[in-house]
């Protein structure tokens, strides 16, 4: 656990970057720091590993305050990715991710095993490992920094925006990526950014910081969403707060019918307005208007269980039927949610 | 054509203490130690500042002096001071005039890091002299050669010009030439001098094909990857 006990940072110039912030950022969870440019999120980070060591305050690592560990020791204990990847130029990847067990004294065999390791962990070829950075797009290069920060298994992570200078499709799968790692490794991760939609999907709870550097709310990511703690936090969670909120709503519940599909080429029945055909594969082929004959006009999709009700929403506004198709991993049709089941759900959802 | 002949058909010419093997070994000899000497100043000082960032006025005012102090009248002038017992009086200008370039390319390459880089490289754990001897140094060696270079051939150059102090070295086959009327000397003399400042030029290139990670000059081609992620 990182605990930040009234710590301010305040600089020669009066500039006051980090003002009398208390927070936890929990054991074997992330923590997201995010605000507009200027709230201090970056200054609080790199005060855990004392690139910047406050003015007043203390911050406590297990609570150990780090005021008391000789910087180049804390760091090493404590993995650091940053924006640009920050990777040496001058030596190859798998010598990049080993940097850290250098410098514990690793043998370089042994260093250099863990790296690879790393190199597969992150989603890279292990071909890769001779290449030098700059023979890496900027997708992979963050890669390589975030093995590089794990290379030493440290228990805590800080991550300063680590994913912003990429493009939003590698964006997307770099965070899903770290997503996946997290449910693996349980680290303490402390992450940095501007982007509420990011800090949303990433954290078990959010920090929202204003210029300033003063805590504006600390909360779970749907609570913010539910009950933002004053104008200003509503305002930096944007529009769309309400649709976003649904993405923490399972589809568990929704319910489905199975009596809306019929076998691809075959007859409708009965009067339902749209019935959806689904090929003998058990994959959907679309829907069947009555008494309208012609191709099957495409279904929106979701993963019934899986997906959240946001994704639930969108497949049904993307079909014309205006029901969501719920399918299984496999693609496999599993029911239909009905306009009606979705407008319980949501109801349920606007309540609790 | 008839002077190259005249001078390096000669025998008498690769022989005795005024032959081309002995000439060429004197200029060799100042030209190594100044730039050995002037490297031994500005390399660790170059380094200092670029790292602290503390006294960079030492490299701004140095690169000044050289190029306000004529060389020759250094030259002269210690010459003066010293007599030509010895053969410091050669020495220590062109020791002055070689520490200017290697002192402000080792500052520039060590300050021009990325700060990112330096910024990753003490939050790995990396200590200060570890950051400049593990990271900038490497990512500066290109400049530092630079420099060194830049000092190296203009220390072979002005060597030359130290044979009018009455020592050694190539630019005696062109001073004693001009001074008897022997132009096949004059000639012979100019083209060793060339000759040497290119094999000087060559070995630099050399060195830095071999002490730069390929990851900073960037010599491999960039292939397209067959990652299975982006």
């Amino acid at each position: 656990m990182i605990t930040f006990d009234a710590v301010t940072k305040r600089y020669p110039d009066g500039t006051v970057a980090v003002d009398a912030l208390s927070l936890e950022a929990r054991t074997g969870e992330i923590t997201v720091l995010v605000g507009p440019s200027g709230c201090g999120k970056t200054t609080s980070l790199r005060m855990i590993n004392r690139m910047i060591d406050p003015s007043e305050g203390r911050i406590l690592l297990d609570g150990t305050p780090v005021q008391s560990v000789d910087p180049p020791v804390l760091r090493r204990g404590i993995g650091y990715v940053i924006q640009q990847a920050g990777l040496f130029p001058h030596r190859k990847v798998v010598d990049n991710i080993a940097t850290v067990p250098y410098l514990l004294g690793w043998d370089r065999k042994r260093a250099r095993g863990r790296a690879m390791e790393l190199l597969e962990r992150v989603g890279l070829d292990p071909g890769l490992a001779e290449r030098y950075p700059f023979q890496l797009s900027g997708g992979q290069q963050q890669r390589v920094g975030v093995a590089r920060a794990l290379a030493a298994d440290p228990p805590v992570l800080l991550m300063d925006e680590p994913f912003s200078a990429v493009d939003p499709v590698v964006r997307t799968s770099l965070q899903d990526e770290l997503i996946r790692l997290q449910a693996e490794l349980n680290k303490t991760i402390v992450f940095v950014t501007h982007d509420i939609d990011e800090a949303i999907k990433l954290g078990d709870q959010v920090a929202v910081l204003r210029v300033g550097g003063t805590l504006a709310q600390l909360a779970d990511p749907k609570t913010l969403l539910a009950e933002p703690a004053d104008d200003f936090v509503r305002e930096f969670l944007g529009r769309d707060r309400g649709i976003r909120r649904l993405q923490f709503i399972s589809t568990d519940r929704l319910r489905l019918r199975t009596d809306l599909t019929v076998a691809e080429g075959g007859e409708g029945h009965g009067d339902e307005p749209w019935l959806l055909a689904v090929g003998s594969d058990g994959r959907p082929v679309g829907w069947l208007a009555r008494g309208r004959p012609g191709e099957p006009e495409p279904a929106g999709t979701y993963r019934h269980g899986r997906d959240s009700m946001r994704a639930a929403l969108d497949a049904a506004l993307l079909s014309p039927s205006g029901h969501a198709v719920a399918v299984d991993e496999h693609g496999k049709v599993v029911g239909v949610a009905t306009r009606q089941a979705l407008d319980e759900a949501l109801t349920e959802a606007a309540d609790g | 054509m008839n002077w190259l002949i005249d001078f390096f058909g000669a025998p008498e010419r690769w022989s005795g203490p005024y032959g081309i093997p002995v000439r060429l070994l004197e200029h060799l000899e100042f030209s190594a130690l100044a730039l050995f000497l002037a490297m031994l100043v500005a390399v660790p000082l170059g380094l200092l500042i670029g790292h602290t960032g503390r006294g960079h006025l030492v490299v701004v005012v140095s690169a000044n002096l050289a190029r306000a102090i004529p060389t020759l009248g250094a030259l002269v002038l210690f010459v003066l001071l010293l007599g030509t017992a010895s053969i410091w009086p050669v020495i220590i200008p062109l020791v002055l005039l070689a520490v200017p370039p290697i002192l402000v390319n080792t500052f520039e390459g060590i300050r021009g890091v990325d700060p990112e880089l330096r910024d990753a490289a003490y939050g790995m754990g990396l200590r200060g002299g570890q950051v400049l001897g593990q990271v900038l140094v490497p990512v500066a060696l290109p400049l530092i050669l630079l420099g060194l270079r830049l000092s190296a051939i203009q220390v072979v150059a002005t060597t030359t010009v130290a044979a009018y102090t009455g020592l050694g070295g190539l630019g005696r086959f062109v001073i004693d030439g001009f001074a008897t009327q022997d132009y096949a000397s004059v000639f012979g003399g100019s083209v060793l001098i060339v000759l040497f400042a290119l094999v000087v030029q060559i070995g630099f290139t050399l060195v830095q094909r071999v002490t730069v990670s390929p990851g900073v000059s960037r010599r491999l081609k960039v292939r397209d990857s067959g990652a299975t992620s982006r």
